[in-house]
């Protein structure tokens, strides 16, 4: 089944991610936030970590190194910097 | 013999290399629009997302945040005027230039004192040749900026309009740069980017008030997180436009210049011609008169 959540997770020269998924859990400055569907709208800087989107039994996980997170009527924009810049 | 022909030959010759030049030039400009152009639209998402995060946090919090009030403490302003590294471009770096001597002379009417960054050569050598100066220069890669010059040219600016006015610092930011609408049409753009003035729309038409945000940990730390990295991708957008407009811009000239050369090519061929012709003529004409002459005797 598609996940209720509209995930983008965005660098700054480029997309990482697009899509759909069911849980989304990001380190916040204040420790890991998990978001599910119908969350408060919450707008969270990120530290240095890994951010996981799960899809179904499928999992994607991106290392960042800054970032924030906004999450709106089930819409999730991560706007990061990705570690190790030059990965791509 | 053939003294006239062979200048024209010649000149044939050396526009035929030029033509070549000219027209790798194009194709050259040509292969990186597409690219260019794809990395303006790879950056948008992020910015859109930063964009509306920051007047998220200015809409729902009563926040006072020094990068969006208006300093009064100085009178000194930031102008940034992205250039091209190379000529060839048209009147690519020259418009924009102009447009920013525009706002220099508008900004010194009202009394304020112009602080010059510059990107690319072309304009830190126009500064250059009239001795003025300038608090900040890059040069190098303007036709395919990365984002660590963006970072860099990002965090001066941030600097300069955080810092204390007895230690330069400036009250407002512009940046010039050229804007992309199309294949055949860029224009300069003058941009005031700090202090930030909120009304940049977040407000998609029929959509419920807001969402009230809840923010971690602080609004005013989100605010002062997400500025800096604001600026950064306003200056990368900026730069990866004028990029995409200078590549425009050059494929534009160069396809003049190939069709140039094509027509000198012609006429110099006509020319060269008729040098031909004359000399063909006149020798007809000498050897039937010596023979005449030989007849008559």
């Amino acid at each position: 089944m598609a996940g209720a959540l509209t995930v983008d997770v965005v660098a700054q020269d480029r997309t990482l991610w697009s899509g759909t998924a069911d849980r989304v859990i990001a380190p916040s400055v204040e420790g890991e936030i998990g978001l599910l569907a119908n969350h408060e709208p919450v707008l969270a800087l990120l530290r240095a970590g890994t951010v996981r989107v799960r899809e179904g039994s499928q999992t994607h996980e991106f290392a960042i190194e800054q970032g924030f997170v906004s999450f709106d009527h089930n819409v999730i924009t991560i706007g990061c910097t990705p570690a190790e810049s030059d990965e791509g | 013999m053939g003294g006239q022909q062979r200048v024209y030959r010649q000149r044939i010759r050396s526009t035929q290399s030029l033509k070549k030049i000219f027209r790798a030039m194009e194709l050259i400009a040509a292969s990186r629009i597409g690219k260019a152009r794809d990395r303006v639209t790879a950056a948008a998402p992020y910015a859109k997302a930063l964009t509306r995060a920051i007047s998220a946090v200015a809409t729902h919090s009563s926040v006072d945040h020094p990068l969006t009030t208006e300093r009064t403490d100085t009178n000194r302003v930031a102008v940034l005027v992205v250039s091209a590294d190379r000529g060839m471009a048209g009147a690519y770096s020259a418009n924009a230039i102009r447009e920013a001597e525009r706002l220099r002379e508008r900004l010194i009417e009202q009394g304020k004192e112009v602080v010059h960054y510059a990107v690319g050569r072309r304009a830190v050598s126009y500064f250059n040749f009239r001795h003025r100066e300038m608090a900040g220069q890059w040069t190098g890669g303007s036709d395919a900026p990365t984002l660590e010059t963006a970072r860099e040219i990002g965090n001066t600016l941030y600097e300069a309009f955080v810092a204390p006015a007895e230690e330069g610092g400036v009250s407002e930011l512009h940046i010039v740069y050229t804007h992309f609408s199309s294949m055949v049409s860029q224009e300069p753009r003058v941009i005031r980017m700090l202090p930030l003035e909120i009304v940049e729309g977040v407000a998609e038409p029929g959509e419920d008030v807001e969402p009230l945000y809840d923010f971690e940990p602080s609004p005013e730390a989100v605010l002062d997180a997400a500025l800096p990295r604001y600026i950064e991708i306003r200056v990368y957008n900026c730069l990866l436009q004028s990029a995409a407009s200078e590549l425009a811009n050059r494929q534009r000239a160069m396809n003049t210049a190939v069709s140039n050369a094509e027509d000198i090519i012609r006429q110099y061929t006509r020319l060269a011609n008729s040098a031909r012709q004359a000399e063909i003529t006149q020798e007809i004409s000498e050897i039937v008169s010596g023979a005449d002459a030989l007849a008559a005797s």
